[in-house]
């Protein structure tokens, strides 16, 4: 039997584009800047071509989604901690917000700003003690904060307790809050993609790639693990914190399991360490949520089913695929 | 330049549960010199340098850099001071090219410190400073090879490239693991030439080598471990002529007889 394989070549254009001549003509520079632009473009575009209120509301939560995403990929494809505090970043970032705006008055543009780098810093060292040690350690202990934390404050009947804290003031109006969060999204998406490319982005992956190595650097692992840590969780405080003036209310409901499991999900379907691909997947996975809504409580049955084809099918992810399926040219060849 | 040795490792013992690694190890690096350190398989000689170097809590013990204690302190902290090390098992960066391998030691505090220099100016970013660094090291500039990814590239290099990851730190003394294993000869002798200036720039080397010829090319005081105890310490020739040595490396004079016999 002949047998026959799928050869991959690159593309001359993305040979050429590589270096650094890439300005040299309109056609590879469009080849550069095409995948950007159309991601910036559509998603500045997307609140406008929504149908209703609320389906704008839906691309807001994408938006908060798509932050912890980008929060996990960070940390566990560039760092090497996988995180499960998506609900611990939220629920932390979101309550400091709710205070300071009802008890200190402050302007939610004003209160979210600080409850992103208060709440950075809480979290991180909420999560030092971990940090030193490798294996699950860090994603059970992130994992344990917020189911402890909707404990602590039903107890207690502290912040509001299972009512909440009522009477957030809301975003000005709701064009200020849609473009906030998206421009969130693409600031901390470009943003986090420069980091990783830096020199202190290299110490960061060096950190995943061998921590050993890092320590006989003469540099401790443990600064560099926090470092990561209080990026990401700023980016999931951030999130947060929006999230309180958006739905006017914050309660134990922010620590719920959702903002730690479907930022992983998406993750997967988008494709893991590209940091494009876990937003695309929030932008596919939330969607998908809301129109499974019909379906009452079988919703989780299909989103499953949905889950469980992309990873037996596509595991790579999205991004990876098209990232493939753009820069390489695929043809059989004989063996 | 004072008399004081650069390390000075007094009583270093270690335990692996009931198991004894290293009992009461005790000796002295001068500034600028090669020691040797030999011994047959399992007899201590990287637990040693882990010790050393903090990757591993020894059980007791003293370890002085220049007079100054520094058992007990941090991993990062001793390779901070200058007291570097290799690892047997190499550690490069694998999904890095080559020279950002070197990115992540010169972006340390110590190299920060010792370069007078924070990436960028006249010596270049970090890149450059490591591809200079690699060339140092028997990398060849002009071609490919520093820009491979790690995952690719053989034995011969990743040994060097521990090397200039000690190098890229400034360091006071180097702690090799076994830089000559796993090399063929013609990479071993043009390692040797590497270590000899090394040296000449005045770093203090120890150097753990199953490689006794090259090694006693290199080193000019030698000390032989066994089942985690000091042998004996002295110039090669006096080491090599030692029958406890022999005895380590190749059993006992009656063994040897025993098993003659039975041949």
């Amino acid at each position: 039997m002949e047998q026959r394989r799928k050869e991959r070549i690159d593309r001359g254009i993305k040979v050429r584009t590589d270096g650094l001549y890439a300005v040299m003509s309109w056609r590879e520079l469009s080849y550069l800047t095409l995948p950007r632009v159309v991601l910036i473009a559509g998603l500045l575009i997307l609140p406008l071509v929504m149908p209703s209120m609320y389906w704008q509301r839906v691309i807001s939560i994408v938006c908060i989604y798509s932050l912890l995403a980008i929060s996990f990929d960070l940390l566990a494809h560039f760092v090497g901690l996988v995180s499960l505090g998506g609900a611990l970043f939220i629920g932390v970032g979101g309550y400091l917000s709710a205070i300071m705006n009802t008890s200190f008055g402050f302007p939610p543009l004003l209160a979210i700003p600080i409850a992103t780098l208060v709440g950075a810093g809480i979290c991180t060292v909420l999560l030092l003690p971990c940090l030193p040690l490798r294996g699950v350690y860090f994603a059970i202990v992130s994992l344990m904060y917020p189911l402890a934390m909707t404990r602590v404050i039903e107890a207690l009947d502290i912040l509001g307790g299972t009512d909440g804290i009522m009477g957030i003031d809301s975003f000005p109006n709701r064009w200020i809050e849609q473009y906030f969060v998206i421009l969130m999204v693409l600031l901390f998406l470009f943003g986090v993609r420069r980091l990783v490319n830096l020199d202190l982005g290299l110490v960061l992956r060096a950190v995943k790639d061998n921590d050993q190595a890092v320590r006989a650097s003469g540099m401790s692992i443990t600064f560099y693990k926090a470092v990561a840590v209080f990026i990401s969780s700023a980016m999931g405080c951030l999130g947060g914190a929006s999230i309180v003036h958006i739905y006017m209310w914050s309660g134990m409901s922010l620590f719920a399991l959702d903002f730690s499991i479907l930022p992983i999900a998406a993750t997967v379907i988008g494709g893991a360490g590209t940091l494009v691909g876990p937003v695309l997947g929030c932008l596919i996975l939330v969607p998908v949520s809301e129109l499974l809504r019909e379906f009452g409580t079988l919703r989780i049955v299909f989103y499953s089913v949905i889950l469980v084809a992309f990873i037996v099918f596509r595991s790579e992810g999205i991004m990876v695929y098209g990232q493939r399926k753009y820069h390489q040219i695929e043809r059989w060849v004989k063996v | 330049m004072s008399d004081q040795p650069i390390l000075e490792v007094k009583g270093v013992t270690k335990t692996f549960g009931g198991i004894l690694a290293l009992n009461r190890v005790s000796f002295h690096v001068n500034e600028g010199e090669i020691l040797g350190i030999i011994g047959p398989n399992g007899s201590g000689k990287t637990t040693l340098i882990n010790c050393i170097t903090a990757f591993i809590k020894m059980t007791s013990g003293k370890v002085f850099f220049r007079g100054k204690d520094i058992s007990g302190k941090p991993a990062h902290k001793i390779a901070d001071m200058g007291v570097t090390r290799t690892f047997q098992i190499m550690r490069p960066y694998y999904s890095l090219p080559a020279y950002k391998n070197l990115v992540i030691p010169l972006f340390s505090p110590r190299a920060k410190r010792t370069g007078g220099w924070r990436g960028g100016g006249k010596l270049g970013d970090r890149n450059t400073v490591g591809i200079d660094i690699l060339e140092e090291i028997g990398f060849e500039r002009d071609s490919f090879v520093p820009y491979k990814t790690a995952s690719t590239l053989p034995t011969g290099y990743l040994k060097r490239l521990e090397l200039a990851r000690c190098l890229a730190l400034k360091p006071e003394i180097i702690l090799c693991d076994e830089v000559f294993s796993g090399l063929s000869m013609s990479e071993i002798a043009s390692m040797v030439p590497l270590i000899e200036r090394l040296q000449m720039d005045g770093i203090a080397l120890v150097m753990i080598e199953h490689r006794l010829r090259e090694l006693f090319r290199v080193a000019r005081r030698i000390m032989v471990l066994n089942f985690g105890e000091k042998l004996i310490e002295g110039t090669p020739e006096e080491v090599m002529g030692d029958e406890r040595v022999k005895e380590a490396y190749f059993g006992s004079a009656e063994e040897v007889e025993e098993d003659m016999s039975y041949a």
